[in-house]
């Protein structure tokens, strides 16, 4: 401001008095503008009523109460082809609450934990509410036609809405995220899938051939899926789609399409842009060469082309007739043709014309692929819909095909019930959902769709790999392309997922993570949507003309993709439509943004968009202020109350763009628009364990990614009432002393996976290179690293056709009436008592089969039949202890035994560990305590790592996790490492110094061995250490003799199959090199597969016990030594009438 | 003016500097500096040699030894870890185990528990194969059943209050003499030294009945037979002002320090080590970082002054840890002598046989 003149002192005064008063709130005009403190706190809100794994979750309520009836209500009406007064027309359905599928069960209620325990299915049934004829009546009656698995923590389930003390009682544990199935006891995760969006325009170019085009694959509710493409041959424009043989000049098809002239086409397509104009004229000139010049021509040319795939044989239909259907049905099948009137469709196509015409003029104006605007994520709800209808639509035709039988029928005895055949029906629906999630095999033939590997089993080796697991995106892009598009990192990937959580290798960059606030969006309807925009001013598509849509000013409005209007005023009308939405006058997740390139306005509401909340800017003010926050810490209010009062929003991608975020509140401008809640949550959830993310070297991050999920330690509050088949635990788990806020909001401080190490960053005895850890016995003594390893052995004792059965005996007493050691733990009941130790080789499961179990000829006495032992044994070369053994029966009335088998580990030389920065390393050796160095205090290391794990790595991150774990073990707290935030290193290194420590970190230690002191100062402190699943006990592999593969009589391959170590033509070639020609034959064919044979001078052939049965003479025989494999070889040519002579030359 | 604290021989010093450490090594050994004796003697080492216990509480003792070298000082240290024997829970023979601890985890767990039991007063097992006897094992008992308290305050939420045994404590280890066990520990039955350690904790229905035997051990077998929580020394702080410190940089000088090093004249702003105090000092080599100090003070430490820390976790009393770590030494000392004259003796023969 500049002020005129001279002011008086009085003036002066004034002013600064003013500045000084307080005028709104307390707040004076001069003071700072307060900032919302802890406005972090919208995380844990949001995550309070979304969860960790919202998304599946969400996605799959939406398909049990909406998805589900918009189904059955498209495919409701079964009739009967036989009697046209039958019918049966379902007018509901409802899935219920999962309970037991067991008849004689008096309590119906189950848990999933009990699901898991004995092998069952966690699922509800289906039950819909049908009309139909019986005689004369309209009957109307319920009837489960299925079980569906159910979600754990969806609204089906009974873990919903329960407190913690309710959890426990039914064995769960709260910080489980839920999201997944139990199906026949394993635990099944729907990944979620990354696809390309549906119906929407993406424009490539193939710059190799020359070729633009625009393709856009239509999605329908119906299920039909199609692409269609525009594209440029040969300088001219051709629509192509795989129901029509050829590919069909545009103009042509746009004239089929109902736009009989030229100089509309030309409009539509071209508008008034000369250079459009010039290069779309040729196509007009295409037409009119070919002859097409009316629509019945252009109908009649496209007819001629369809491919008819008609079943029902009928009267042959004109050429026109079958253009028409198929322009109507198949092609483009997303946009609605009412009646016969194809104008939104023509619009369409030539809104794919005039996109392919831009990109030809501005090779700029293509679309990206890898762009996450353009993608959709498909979750478990969609699949199981599609997998309901095709399954549904199965069933229909199944149960018509069944009446019409009973319908058929000249004369029944008793009146017709469809209810009955309805009932006769078994159970398509609960098999097909089991067998689809528990073998990932989606495979709708209905659909064309034919997709592997879907579901994965819920990896729970860890808590954070059963919670990477959960919010894993896996594309569908094939891995082994060379492209490097889809795995880069793409910049609009900001704050949704994840940049550093994936893994190496051939998945890199195309299985993803999302972020910690991603939310993806469900379906929204999308009539009541156009009905506001056209409310709103928006003018029908349907009454304008090209000059209208592209002239100058004026914007085009899309619904989903698909052109509905024009509007002149795009800024006020998408004001407009925010504020409606901010009022909640819509829902919440429905996108509008401006797109300035295409001249339009895009609204999408559509299911699979990836959004994130922000806060809402107004004025250069954010609209959350520390009032609110204030009540949200009183919880008095929750964060759908922000998104209800419009001070929080959700913007998906595409909205993004045309918003101005601003990462801290003092960056706000004038032109800000939305403001970040915290920038943190642009990790995911398993990148948020890492401590200081932002100093290190990123593959650093994306290398603990990896490795957090291979951590041993606590895995779920029911840890101990689970029987996976393989779990590993830390005995002595610790929080970290170094957390972060994301550590916090999933709980991994309360299931940790480490210990806090002192660690010493020094070199030590030269067992410490290539990042060898060297460990401290008495930290070893006293606990640290310890860990269990339990492992599930089952088996069913089964009961078998012929009516034999399996059983259990106690153990068998030999003549002295001794028990042989290896029965030693067998009880009366034919199992190991619980708490024994199982050395190896002893029985722990003493099951006898009988012996002609698979005679069905059989039809004596069961219980006379001969038995065979069939015992479980255990093989592991160290001993373990029966930790649970469990004795149930599965649904289908098989007893099953489970033995769970527990191993208590110690970290010995070459385990493995790591820190949270990517920084792994295997025990090199085991020093004595009184041998490891000390500090003034007598602090000994429990760990010490060579520094030249730093340089090259540039983990900084690591090293100011030790600063800071330093000043909190002095000061007693913890500190936050908290991604862009977290403790500042000048504040660790004043409580280092204030606690008499040098702000350096580095103390002055003692050598342990000499008693020196040591003359560099060492890195010294906790950082926070993970044991890795990889231990040496289950590696640990060799052998002098043992089994051979029948076939070659070689050695077996694999340490399962106690196999021997190969020695391969690397290492044969470097003995030839080196000319051992005598080691070569030991390790070639002596210690392997060494065979004496017989063989013939005479021929040449091999014969046996010294006669040639060739020669018929054993005058010739010589004695060979020669690999058995080579026999082998020498009979199979024979057998494929190849004679190999054996020469023998100095026998 | 330079002041500093005593003065010492600078070849006794350690040099401190900012980012590293000097003469680490003594070099008073004979042929080190031309034309200087330094023979070993008796007579001097006695002149020279001082120990004075500095503090002395329940469970630690700070000492000093003065006029050692290091190696002999570190001798005394690894011992106390190592090697002096204490009697500690080895086997552990599980009748019931029904809590949530595992039996392998709750016996590892109750062996760490440190024992009041004088080692002088049992034998040390030759081998784990060796019988237990009451001359080298003490039998402890634990059988405990964890139920609920049915005069449990109303509305409590404490399992203390509502289950009676709701925690397996060090206290329930229930000694079993056997033999002459009675007689001979009858001063001191035997028990863990701290009676609160939580070992398990129980809920009703939990039952705990194991036995446990204890033998003795040395720390260098296992981390539960070191007699001490730690025992370390650290070598005395030396500080020299080479230069005095400006007034107005007094109170700076005096915070890089640990409190009472440094004493400030009160009227003339004077800065002077506390000759007392110096042994305080952290060596946070804190003036080290600040310009205006650079040139103006120069650290050391002694090197030959050993300032001990040990905390007595077992059944010795602090003061008796040194002179048994003497004990332990002696005995090494008197084997290596006897396998030494043995090599002398008979060096002719060429193969010596080393003593037991």
């Amino acid at each position: 401001m500049s002020r005129e003149g001279t002011m008086s002192s009085m003036d002066e005064e004034n002013e600064w008095d003013l500045l000084n008063k307080k005028t709104w709130k307390g707040i004076g005009l001069a003071d700072p503008i307060k900032t919302i403190e802890d406005k972090w706190l919208l995380l844990p809100a949001f995550l309070k009523i979304k969860g960790l794994v919202k998304q599946h979750i969400d996605s799959f309520n939406y398909f049990v109460d909406v998805d589900i009836k918009n189904i059955v209500k498209a495919n409701n009406k079964i009739t009967s082809d036989v009697d046209p007064r039958f019918w049966i027309k379902y007018t509901d359905i409802e899935v219920g609450l999962p309970d037991r599928n067991e008849s004689e069960a008096i309590d119906k209620r189950v848990t999933p934990n009990e699901c898991r325990l004995r092998d069952i299915t966690y699922s509800a049934p289906i039950v819909v509410t049908m009309q139909y004829v019986r005689g004369k009546n309209i009957v109307q009656r319920k009837l489960c036609i299925g079980r569906l698995p159910i979600m754990l923590r969806s609204n089906k389930c009974v873990l919903t809405g329960k407190s913690e003390a309710e959890l426990a009682r039914m064995i769960e544990c709260p910080l489980d995220p839920g999201g997944y199935f139990v199906v026949k006891g394993t635990e099944k995760v729907i990944l979620v899938q990354e696809q390309l969006s549906k119906n929407r325009i993406i424009v490539e170019t193939d710059p190799v051939k020359g070729v633009v085009q625009a393709s856009c694959t239509s999605s329908t509710h119906g299920g039909l899926k199609s692409k269609t493409y525009v594209a440029t041959k040969k300088g001219k424009i051709y629509l192509r789609h795989n129901s029509i043989h050829e590919d069909v000049p545009i103009v042509i098809a746009l004239k089929a399409l109902g736009i009989q002239s030229d100089k509309e086409i030309l409009l539509l397509t071209a508008g008034n842009n000369e250079a459009y104009k010039n290069s779309f004229a040729v196509n007009l000139e295409d037409a009119a060469k070919l002859g097409v010049f009316t629509r019945q021509q252009a109908l009649e040319y496209i007819g001629s082309r369809v491919k008819i795939n008609r079943r029902v044989i009928g009267p042959r239909r004109p050429a026109w007739e079958e253009a028409l259907e198929a322009l109507a049905t198949i092609v483009l099948a997303h946009v609605p043709v009412r009646g016969l009137d194809f104008r939104q469709k023509a619009i369409f196509v030539a809104t794919m014309t005039r996109r392919v015409l831009m990109a030809v003029d501005d090779e700029k104006m293509v679309d990206d692929r890898d762009y996450v605007g353009n993608k959709r994520l498909e979750l478990a709800g969609q699949l199981l819909a599609l997998l309901f209808e095709d399954l549904f639509k199965t069933y229909n035709s199944n149960l018509k095909m069944a009446i019409d039988k009973v319908l058929k029928k000249p004369s029944r005895t008793n009146e017709f019930d469809a209810y009955n055949t309805m009932r006769m029906q078994g159970d398509p629906l609960t098999a097909g959902f089991v067998r689809a999630i528990s073998t990932g095999n989606w495979s709708l033939k209905r659909f064309k769709m034919e997709r592997a590997g879907v579901t994965h089993v819920l990896s729970r080796l860890s808590f954070i790999s059963a919670l990477g697991m959960m919010t894993r995106i896996s594309s569908q892009f094939e891995k082994t392309r060379k492209v490097s598009g889809p795995r880069a990192l793409q910049p609009s990937q900001w704050g949704v997922l994840c940049p550093s959580d994936t893994p190496e290798g051939e998945a890199c960059g195309l299985v993803k993570n999302l972020a910690l606030m991603t939310h993806i969006t469900t379906d929204v309807e999308e009539e009541p949507i156009i009905r506001l925009v056209h409310m709103l001013g928006v003018e029908d598509i349907s009454l304008s003309t090209g000059t209208e849509i592209y002239g100058p000013n004026t914007f085009v409005v899309n619904v989903n993709g698909t052109i509905i209007g024009l509007t002149r005023h795009p800024h006020r009308f998408v004001t407009q439509f925010r504020k409606l939405r901010r009022a909640r006058r819509f829902s919440e997740f429905v996108s509008i943004y401006i797109n300035n390139h295409h001249n339009a306005v895009h609204i999408a509401c559509d299911g699979g968009r990836i959004c994130r909340p922000a806060i809402i800017v107004e004025n250069g003010r954010p609209k959350v202020t520390s009032e609110h926050i204030a009540l949200l810490k009183k919880g008095k209010a929750t964060f759908d109350d922000f998104l209800r009062k419009g001070l929080v929003e959700y913007l998906d991608v595409n909205e993004e763009n045309d918003t101005y975020i601003a990462l801290y509140e003092a960056e706000i401008l004038p032109t800000t628009t939305h403001l970040e809640i915290e920038p943190f949550t642009l990790l995911g959830a398993v990148a948020g364990l890492i401590p200081y993310p932002h100093h290190n070297q990123s593959p650093r991050n994306t290398y603990q990614c990896a490795m957090g999920k291979q951590a041993i330690g606590a895995i779920a509050y029911n840890q101990f009432n689970r029987i996976d088949t393989l779990l590993y635990l830390s005995v002595y788990p610790q929080q970290p002393m170094v957390k972060t806020k994301t550590i916090e909001l999933i709980g991994y401080d309360k299931l940790p996976a480490g210990q806090n190490a002192t660690v010493a960053v020094m070199s030590y005895s030269g067992y410490d290179i290539e990042d060898a850890l060297i460990l401290n016995k008495a930290s070893l003594d006293r606990g640290y690293g310890r860990c269990q390893v339990l492992r599930k052995n089952a088996t069913l004792i089964r009961k078998y056709p012929n009516g034999t059965f399996d059983r259990l005996a106690d153990a068998p007493v030999d003549e002295n009436g001794q028990i042989a050691k290896k029965y030693d733990i067998v009880q009366a009941d034919g199992l190991a008592g619980v708490g024994e130790r199982v050395d190896p080789g002893d029985v722990y499961v003493n099951k006898q089969s009988p012996s002609n179990a698979t005679d069905n000829t059989f039809t004596g006495q069961a219980a006379s039949v001969p038995y065979k032992n069939t015992p479980l044994t255990y093989k592991s070369p160290v001993a373990g202890n029966i930790d649970k053994v469990l004795i149930s029966d599965t649904e289908n009335d098989q007893t099953l035994i489970k033995v769970l088998i527990r191993q208590t580990r110690r970290p010995e030389l070459g385990d493995k560990f790591s820190s949270r920065h990517g920084q792994k390393g295997v025990c090199g050796l085991i020093v004595n305590q009184e041998d490891m160095p000390f500090n003034d205090q007598g602090i000994n290391p429990d760990t010490i790592m060579n520094p030249h794990g730093f340089p090259s790595r540039m983990t900084v991150g690591k090293m100011i996790e030790l600063l800071a774990g330093k000043a909190g073990v002095l000061t007693g707290t913890l500190q936050y490492g908290t991604a862009f935030g977290g403790s500042k290193v000048e504040d660790m290194s004043r409580i280092l110094i204030e606690n008499g420590f040098s702000y350096a970190g580095k103390d002055m230690l003692t050598s342990g061995i000499t008693g020196e002191p040591m003359e560099a100062y060492v890195y010294f402190g906790p950082i926070y250490y993970q044991k890795l699943k990889h231990m040496v006990m289950d590696k640990m592999h060799a052998r002098a003799r043992g089994p051979r593969a029948t076939l070659t009589r070689q050695p077996t391959e694999g340490r399962s199959r106690e196999g021997g170590l190969r020695l391969g033509e690397m290492e044969r070639d470097c003995l030839i090199g080196y000319g051992a020609t005598q080691l070569l034959l030991e390790r070639l064919m002596l210690s392997s597969d060494k065979f004496e044979v017989n063989s013939c001078s005479e021929c040449g052939l091999m014969g046996y016990n010294g006669w040639c049965t060739y020669c018929k003479s054993s005058k010739k025989m010589v004695s060979l030594t020669i690999p058995y494999a080579a026999k082998l070889l020498f009979q199979e040519l024979m057998a494929m009438n190849v004679v190999p002579r054996l020469v023998v030359d100095d026998a | 003016m330079p002041t500093s604290t005593q003065t010492f021989n600078p070849r006794r010093l350690v040099g401190i500097h900012a980012e590293r450490v000097t003469d680490v090594s003594s070099t008073d050994y004979p042929g080190h500096y031309p034309g200087e004796d330094h023979s070993w003697s008796l007579d001097k080492f006695r002149e020279n040699l001082t120990v004075k216990v500095q503090r002395l509480s329940q469970r630690s003792i700070d000492f000093d030894i003065v006029g050692v070298d290091a190696s002999i000082a570190n001798a005394f240290r690894r011992i106390m870890i190592a090697e002096v024997p204490t009697v500690c829970i080895e086997s552990v023979y599980v009748w019931d185990n029904t809590s949530v601890i595992v039996d392998e985890v709750l016996a590892h767990r109750i062996g760490l528990v440190p024992l009041n039991i004088d080692p002088s007063l049992i034998a040390m097992k030759s081998g784990p194969h060796d019988t237990p006897t009451d001359r080298n094992t003490i039998i402890f008992k634990i059988d405990i059943t964890c139920s609920r308290n049915p005069s449990a305050p109303k509305g409590s939420t404490e399992p203390r209050e509502l289950y009676i045994n709701s925690e397996l404590l060090s206290s329930h280890l229930v000694w079993a003499p056997a033999g002459e066990q009675d007689e001979v520990f009858a001063g001191k039955p035997p028990a863990p030294t701290n009676p609160n350690i939580v070992l398990a904790k129980l809920r009703p229905g939990q039952s705990i009945s194991m036995e446990l035997h204890a033998v003795k051990g040395v720390g260098k077998d296992h981390a539960k037979f070191s007699p001490v929580a730690t025992a370390s020394y650290r070598i005395l702080p030396h500080i020299k002002i080479k230069q005095p410190i400006p007034p107005e940089h007094a109170e700076k000088f005096q915070k890089c320090f640990s409190p009472g090093v440094i004493k400030i004249d009160p009227r003339t702003k004077q800065v002077s080590v506390d000759e007392v105090n110096v042994r305080n000092d952290t060596v946070s080599r804190e003036v080290l970082r600040h310009p205006e100090f650079a040139d103006k003070v120069e650290l050391s430490r002694v090197r030959d002054y050993f300032l001990f820390n040990v905390e007595s976790e077992g059944p010795y009393t602090p003061e008796r840890l040194l002179p048994e770590a003497i004990k332990v030494m002696r005995e090494k000392l008197a084997v290596i002598k006897k396998s030494a004259e043995a090599l002398r003796d008979r060096a002719t023969d060429g193969d010596v046989v080393m003593a037991e």
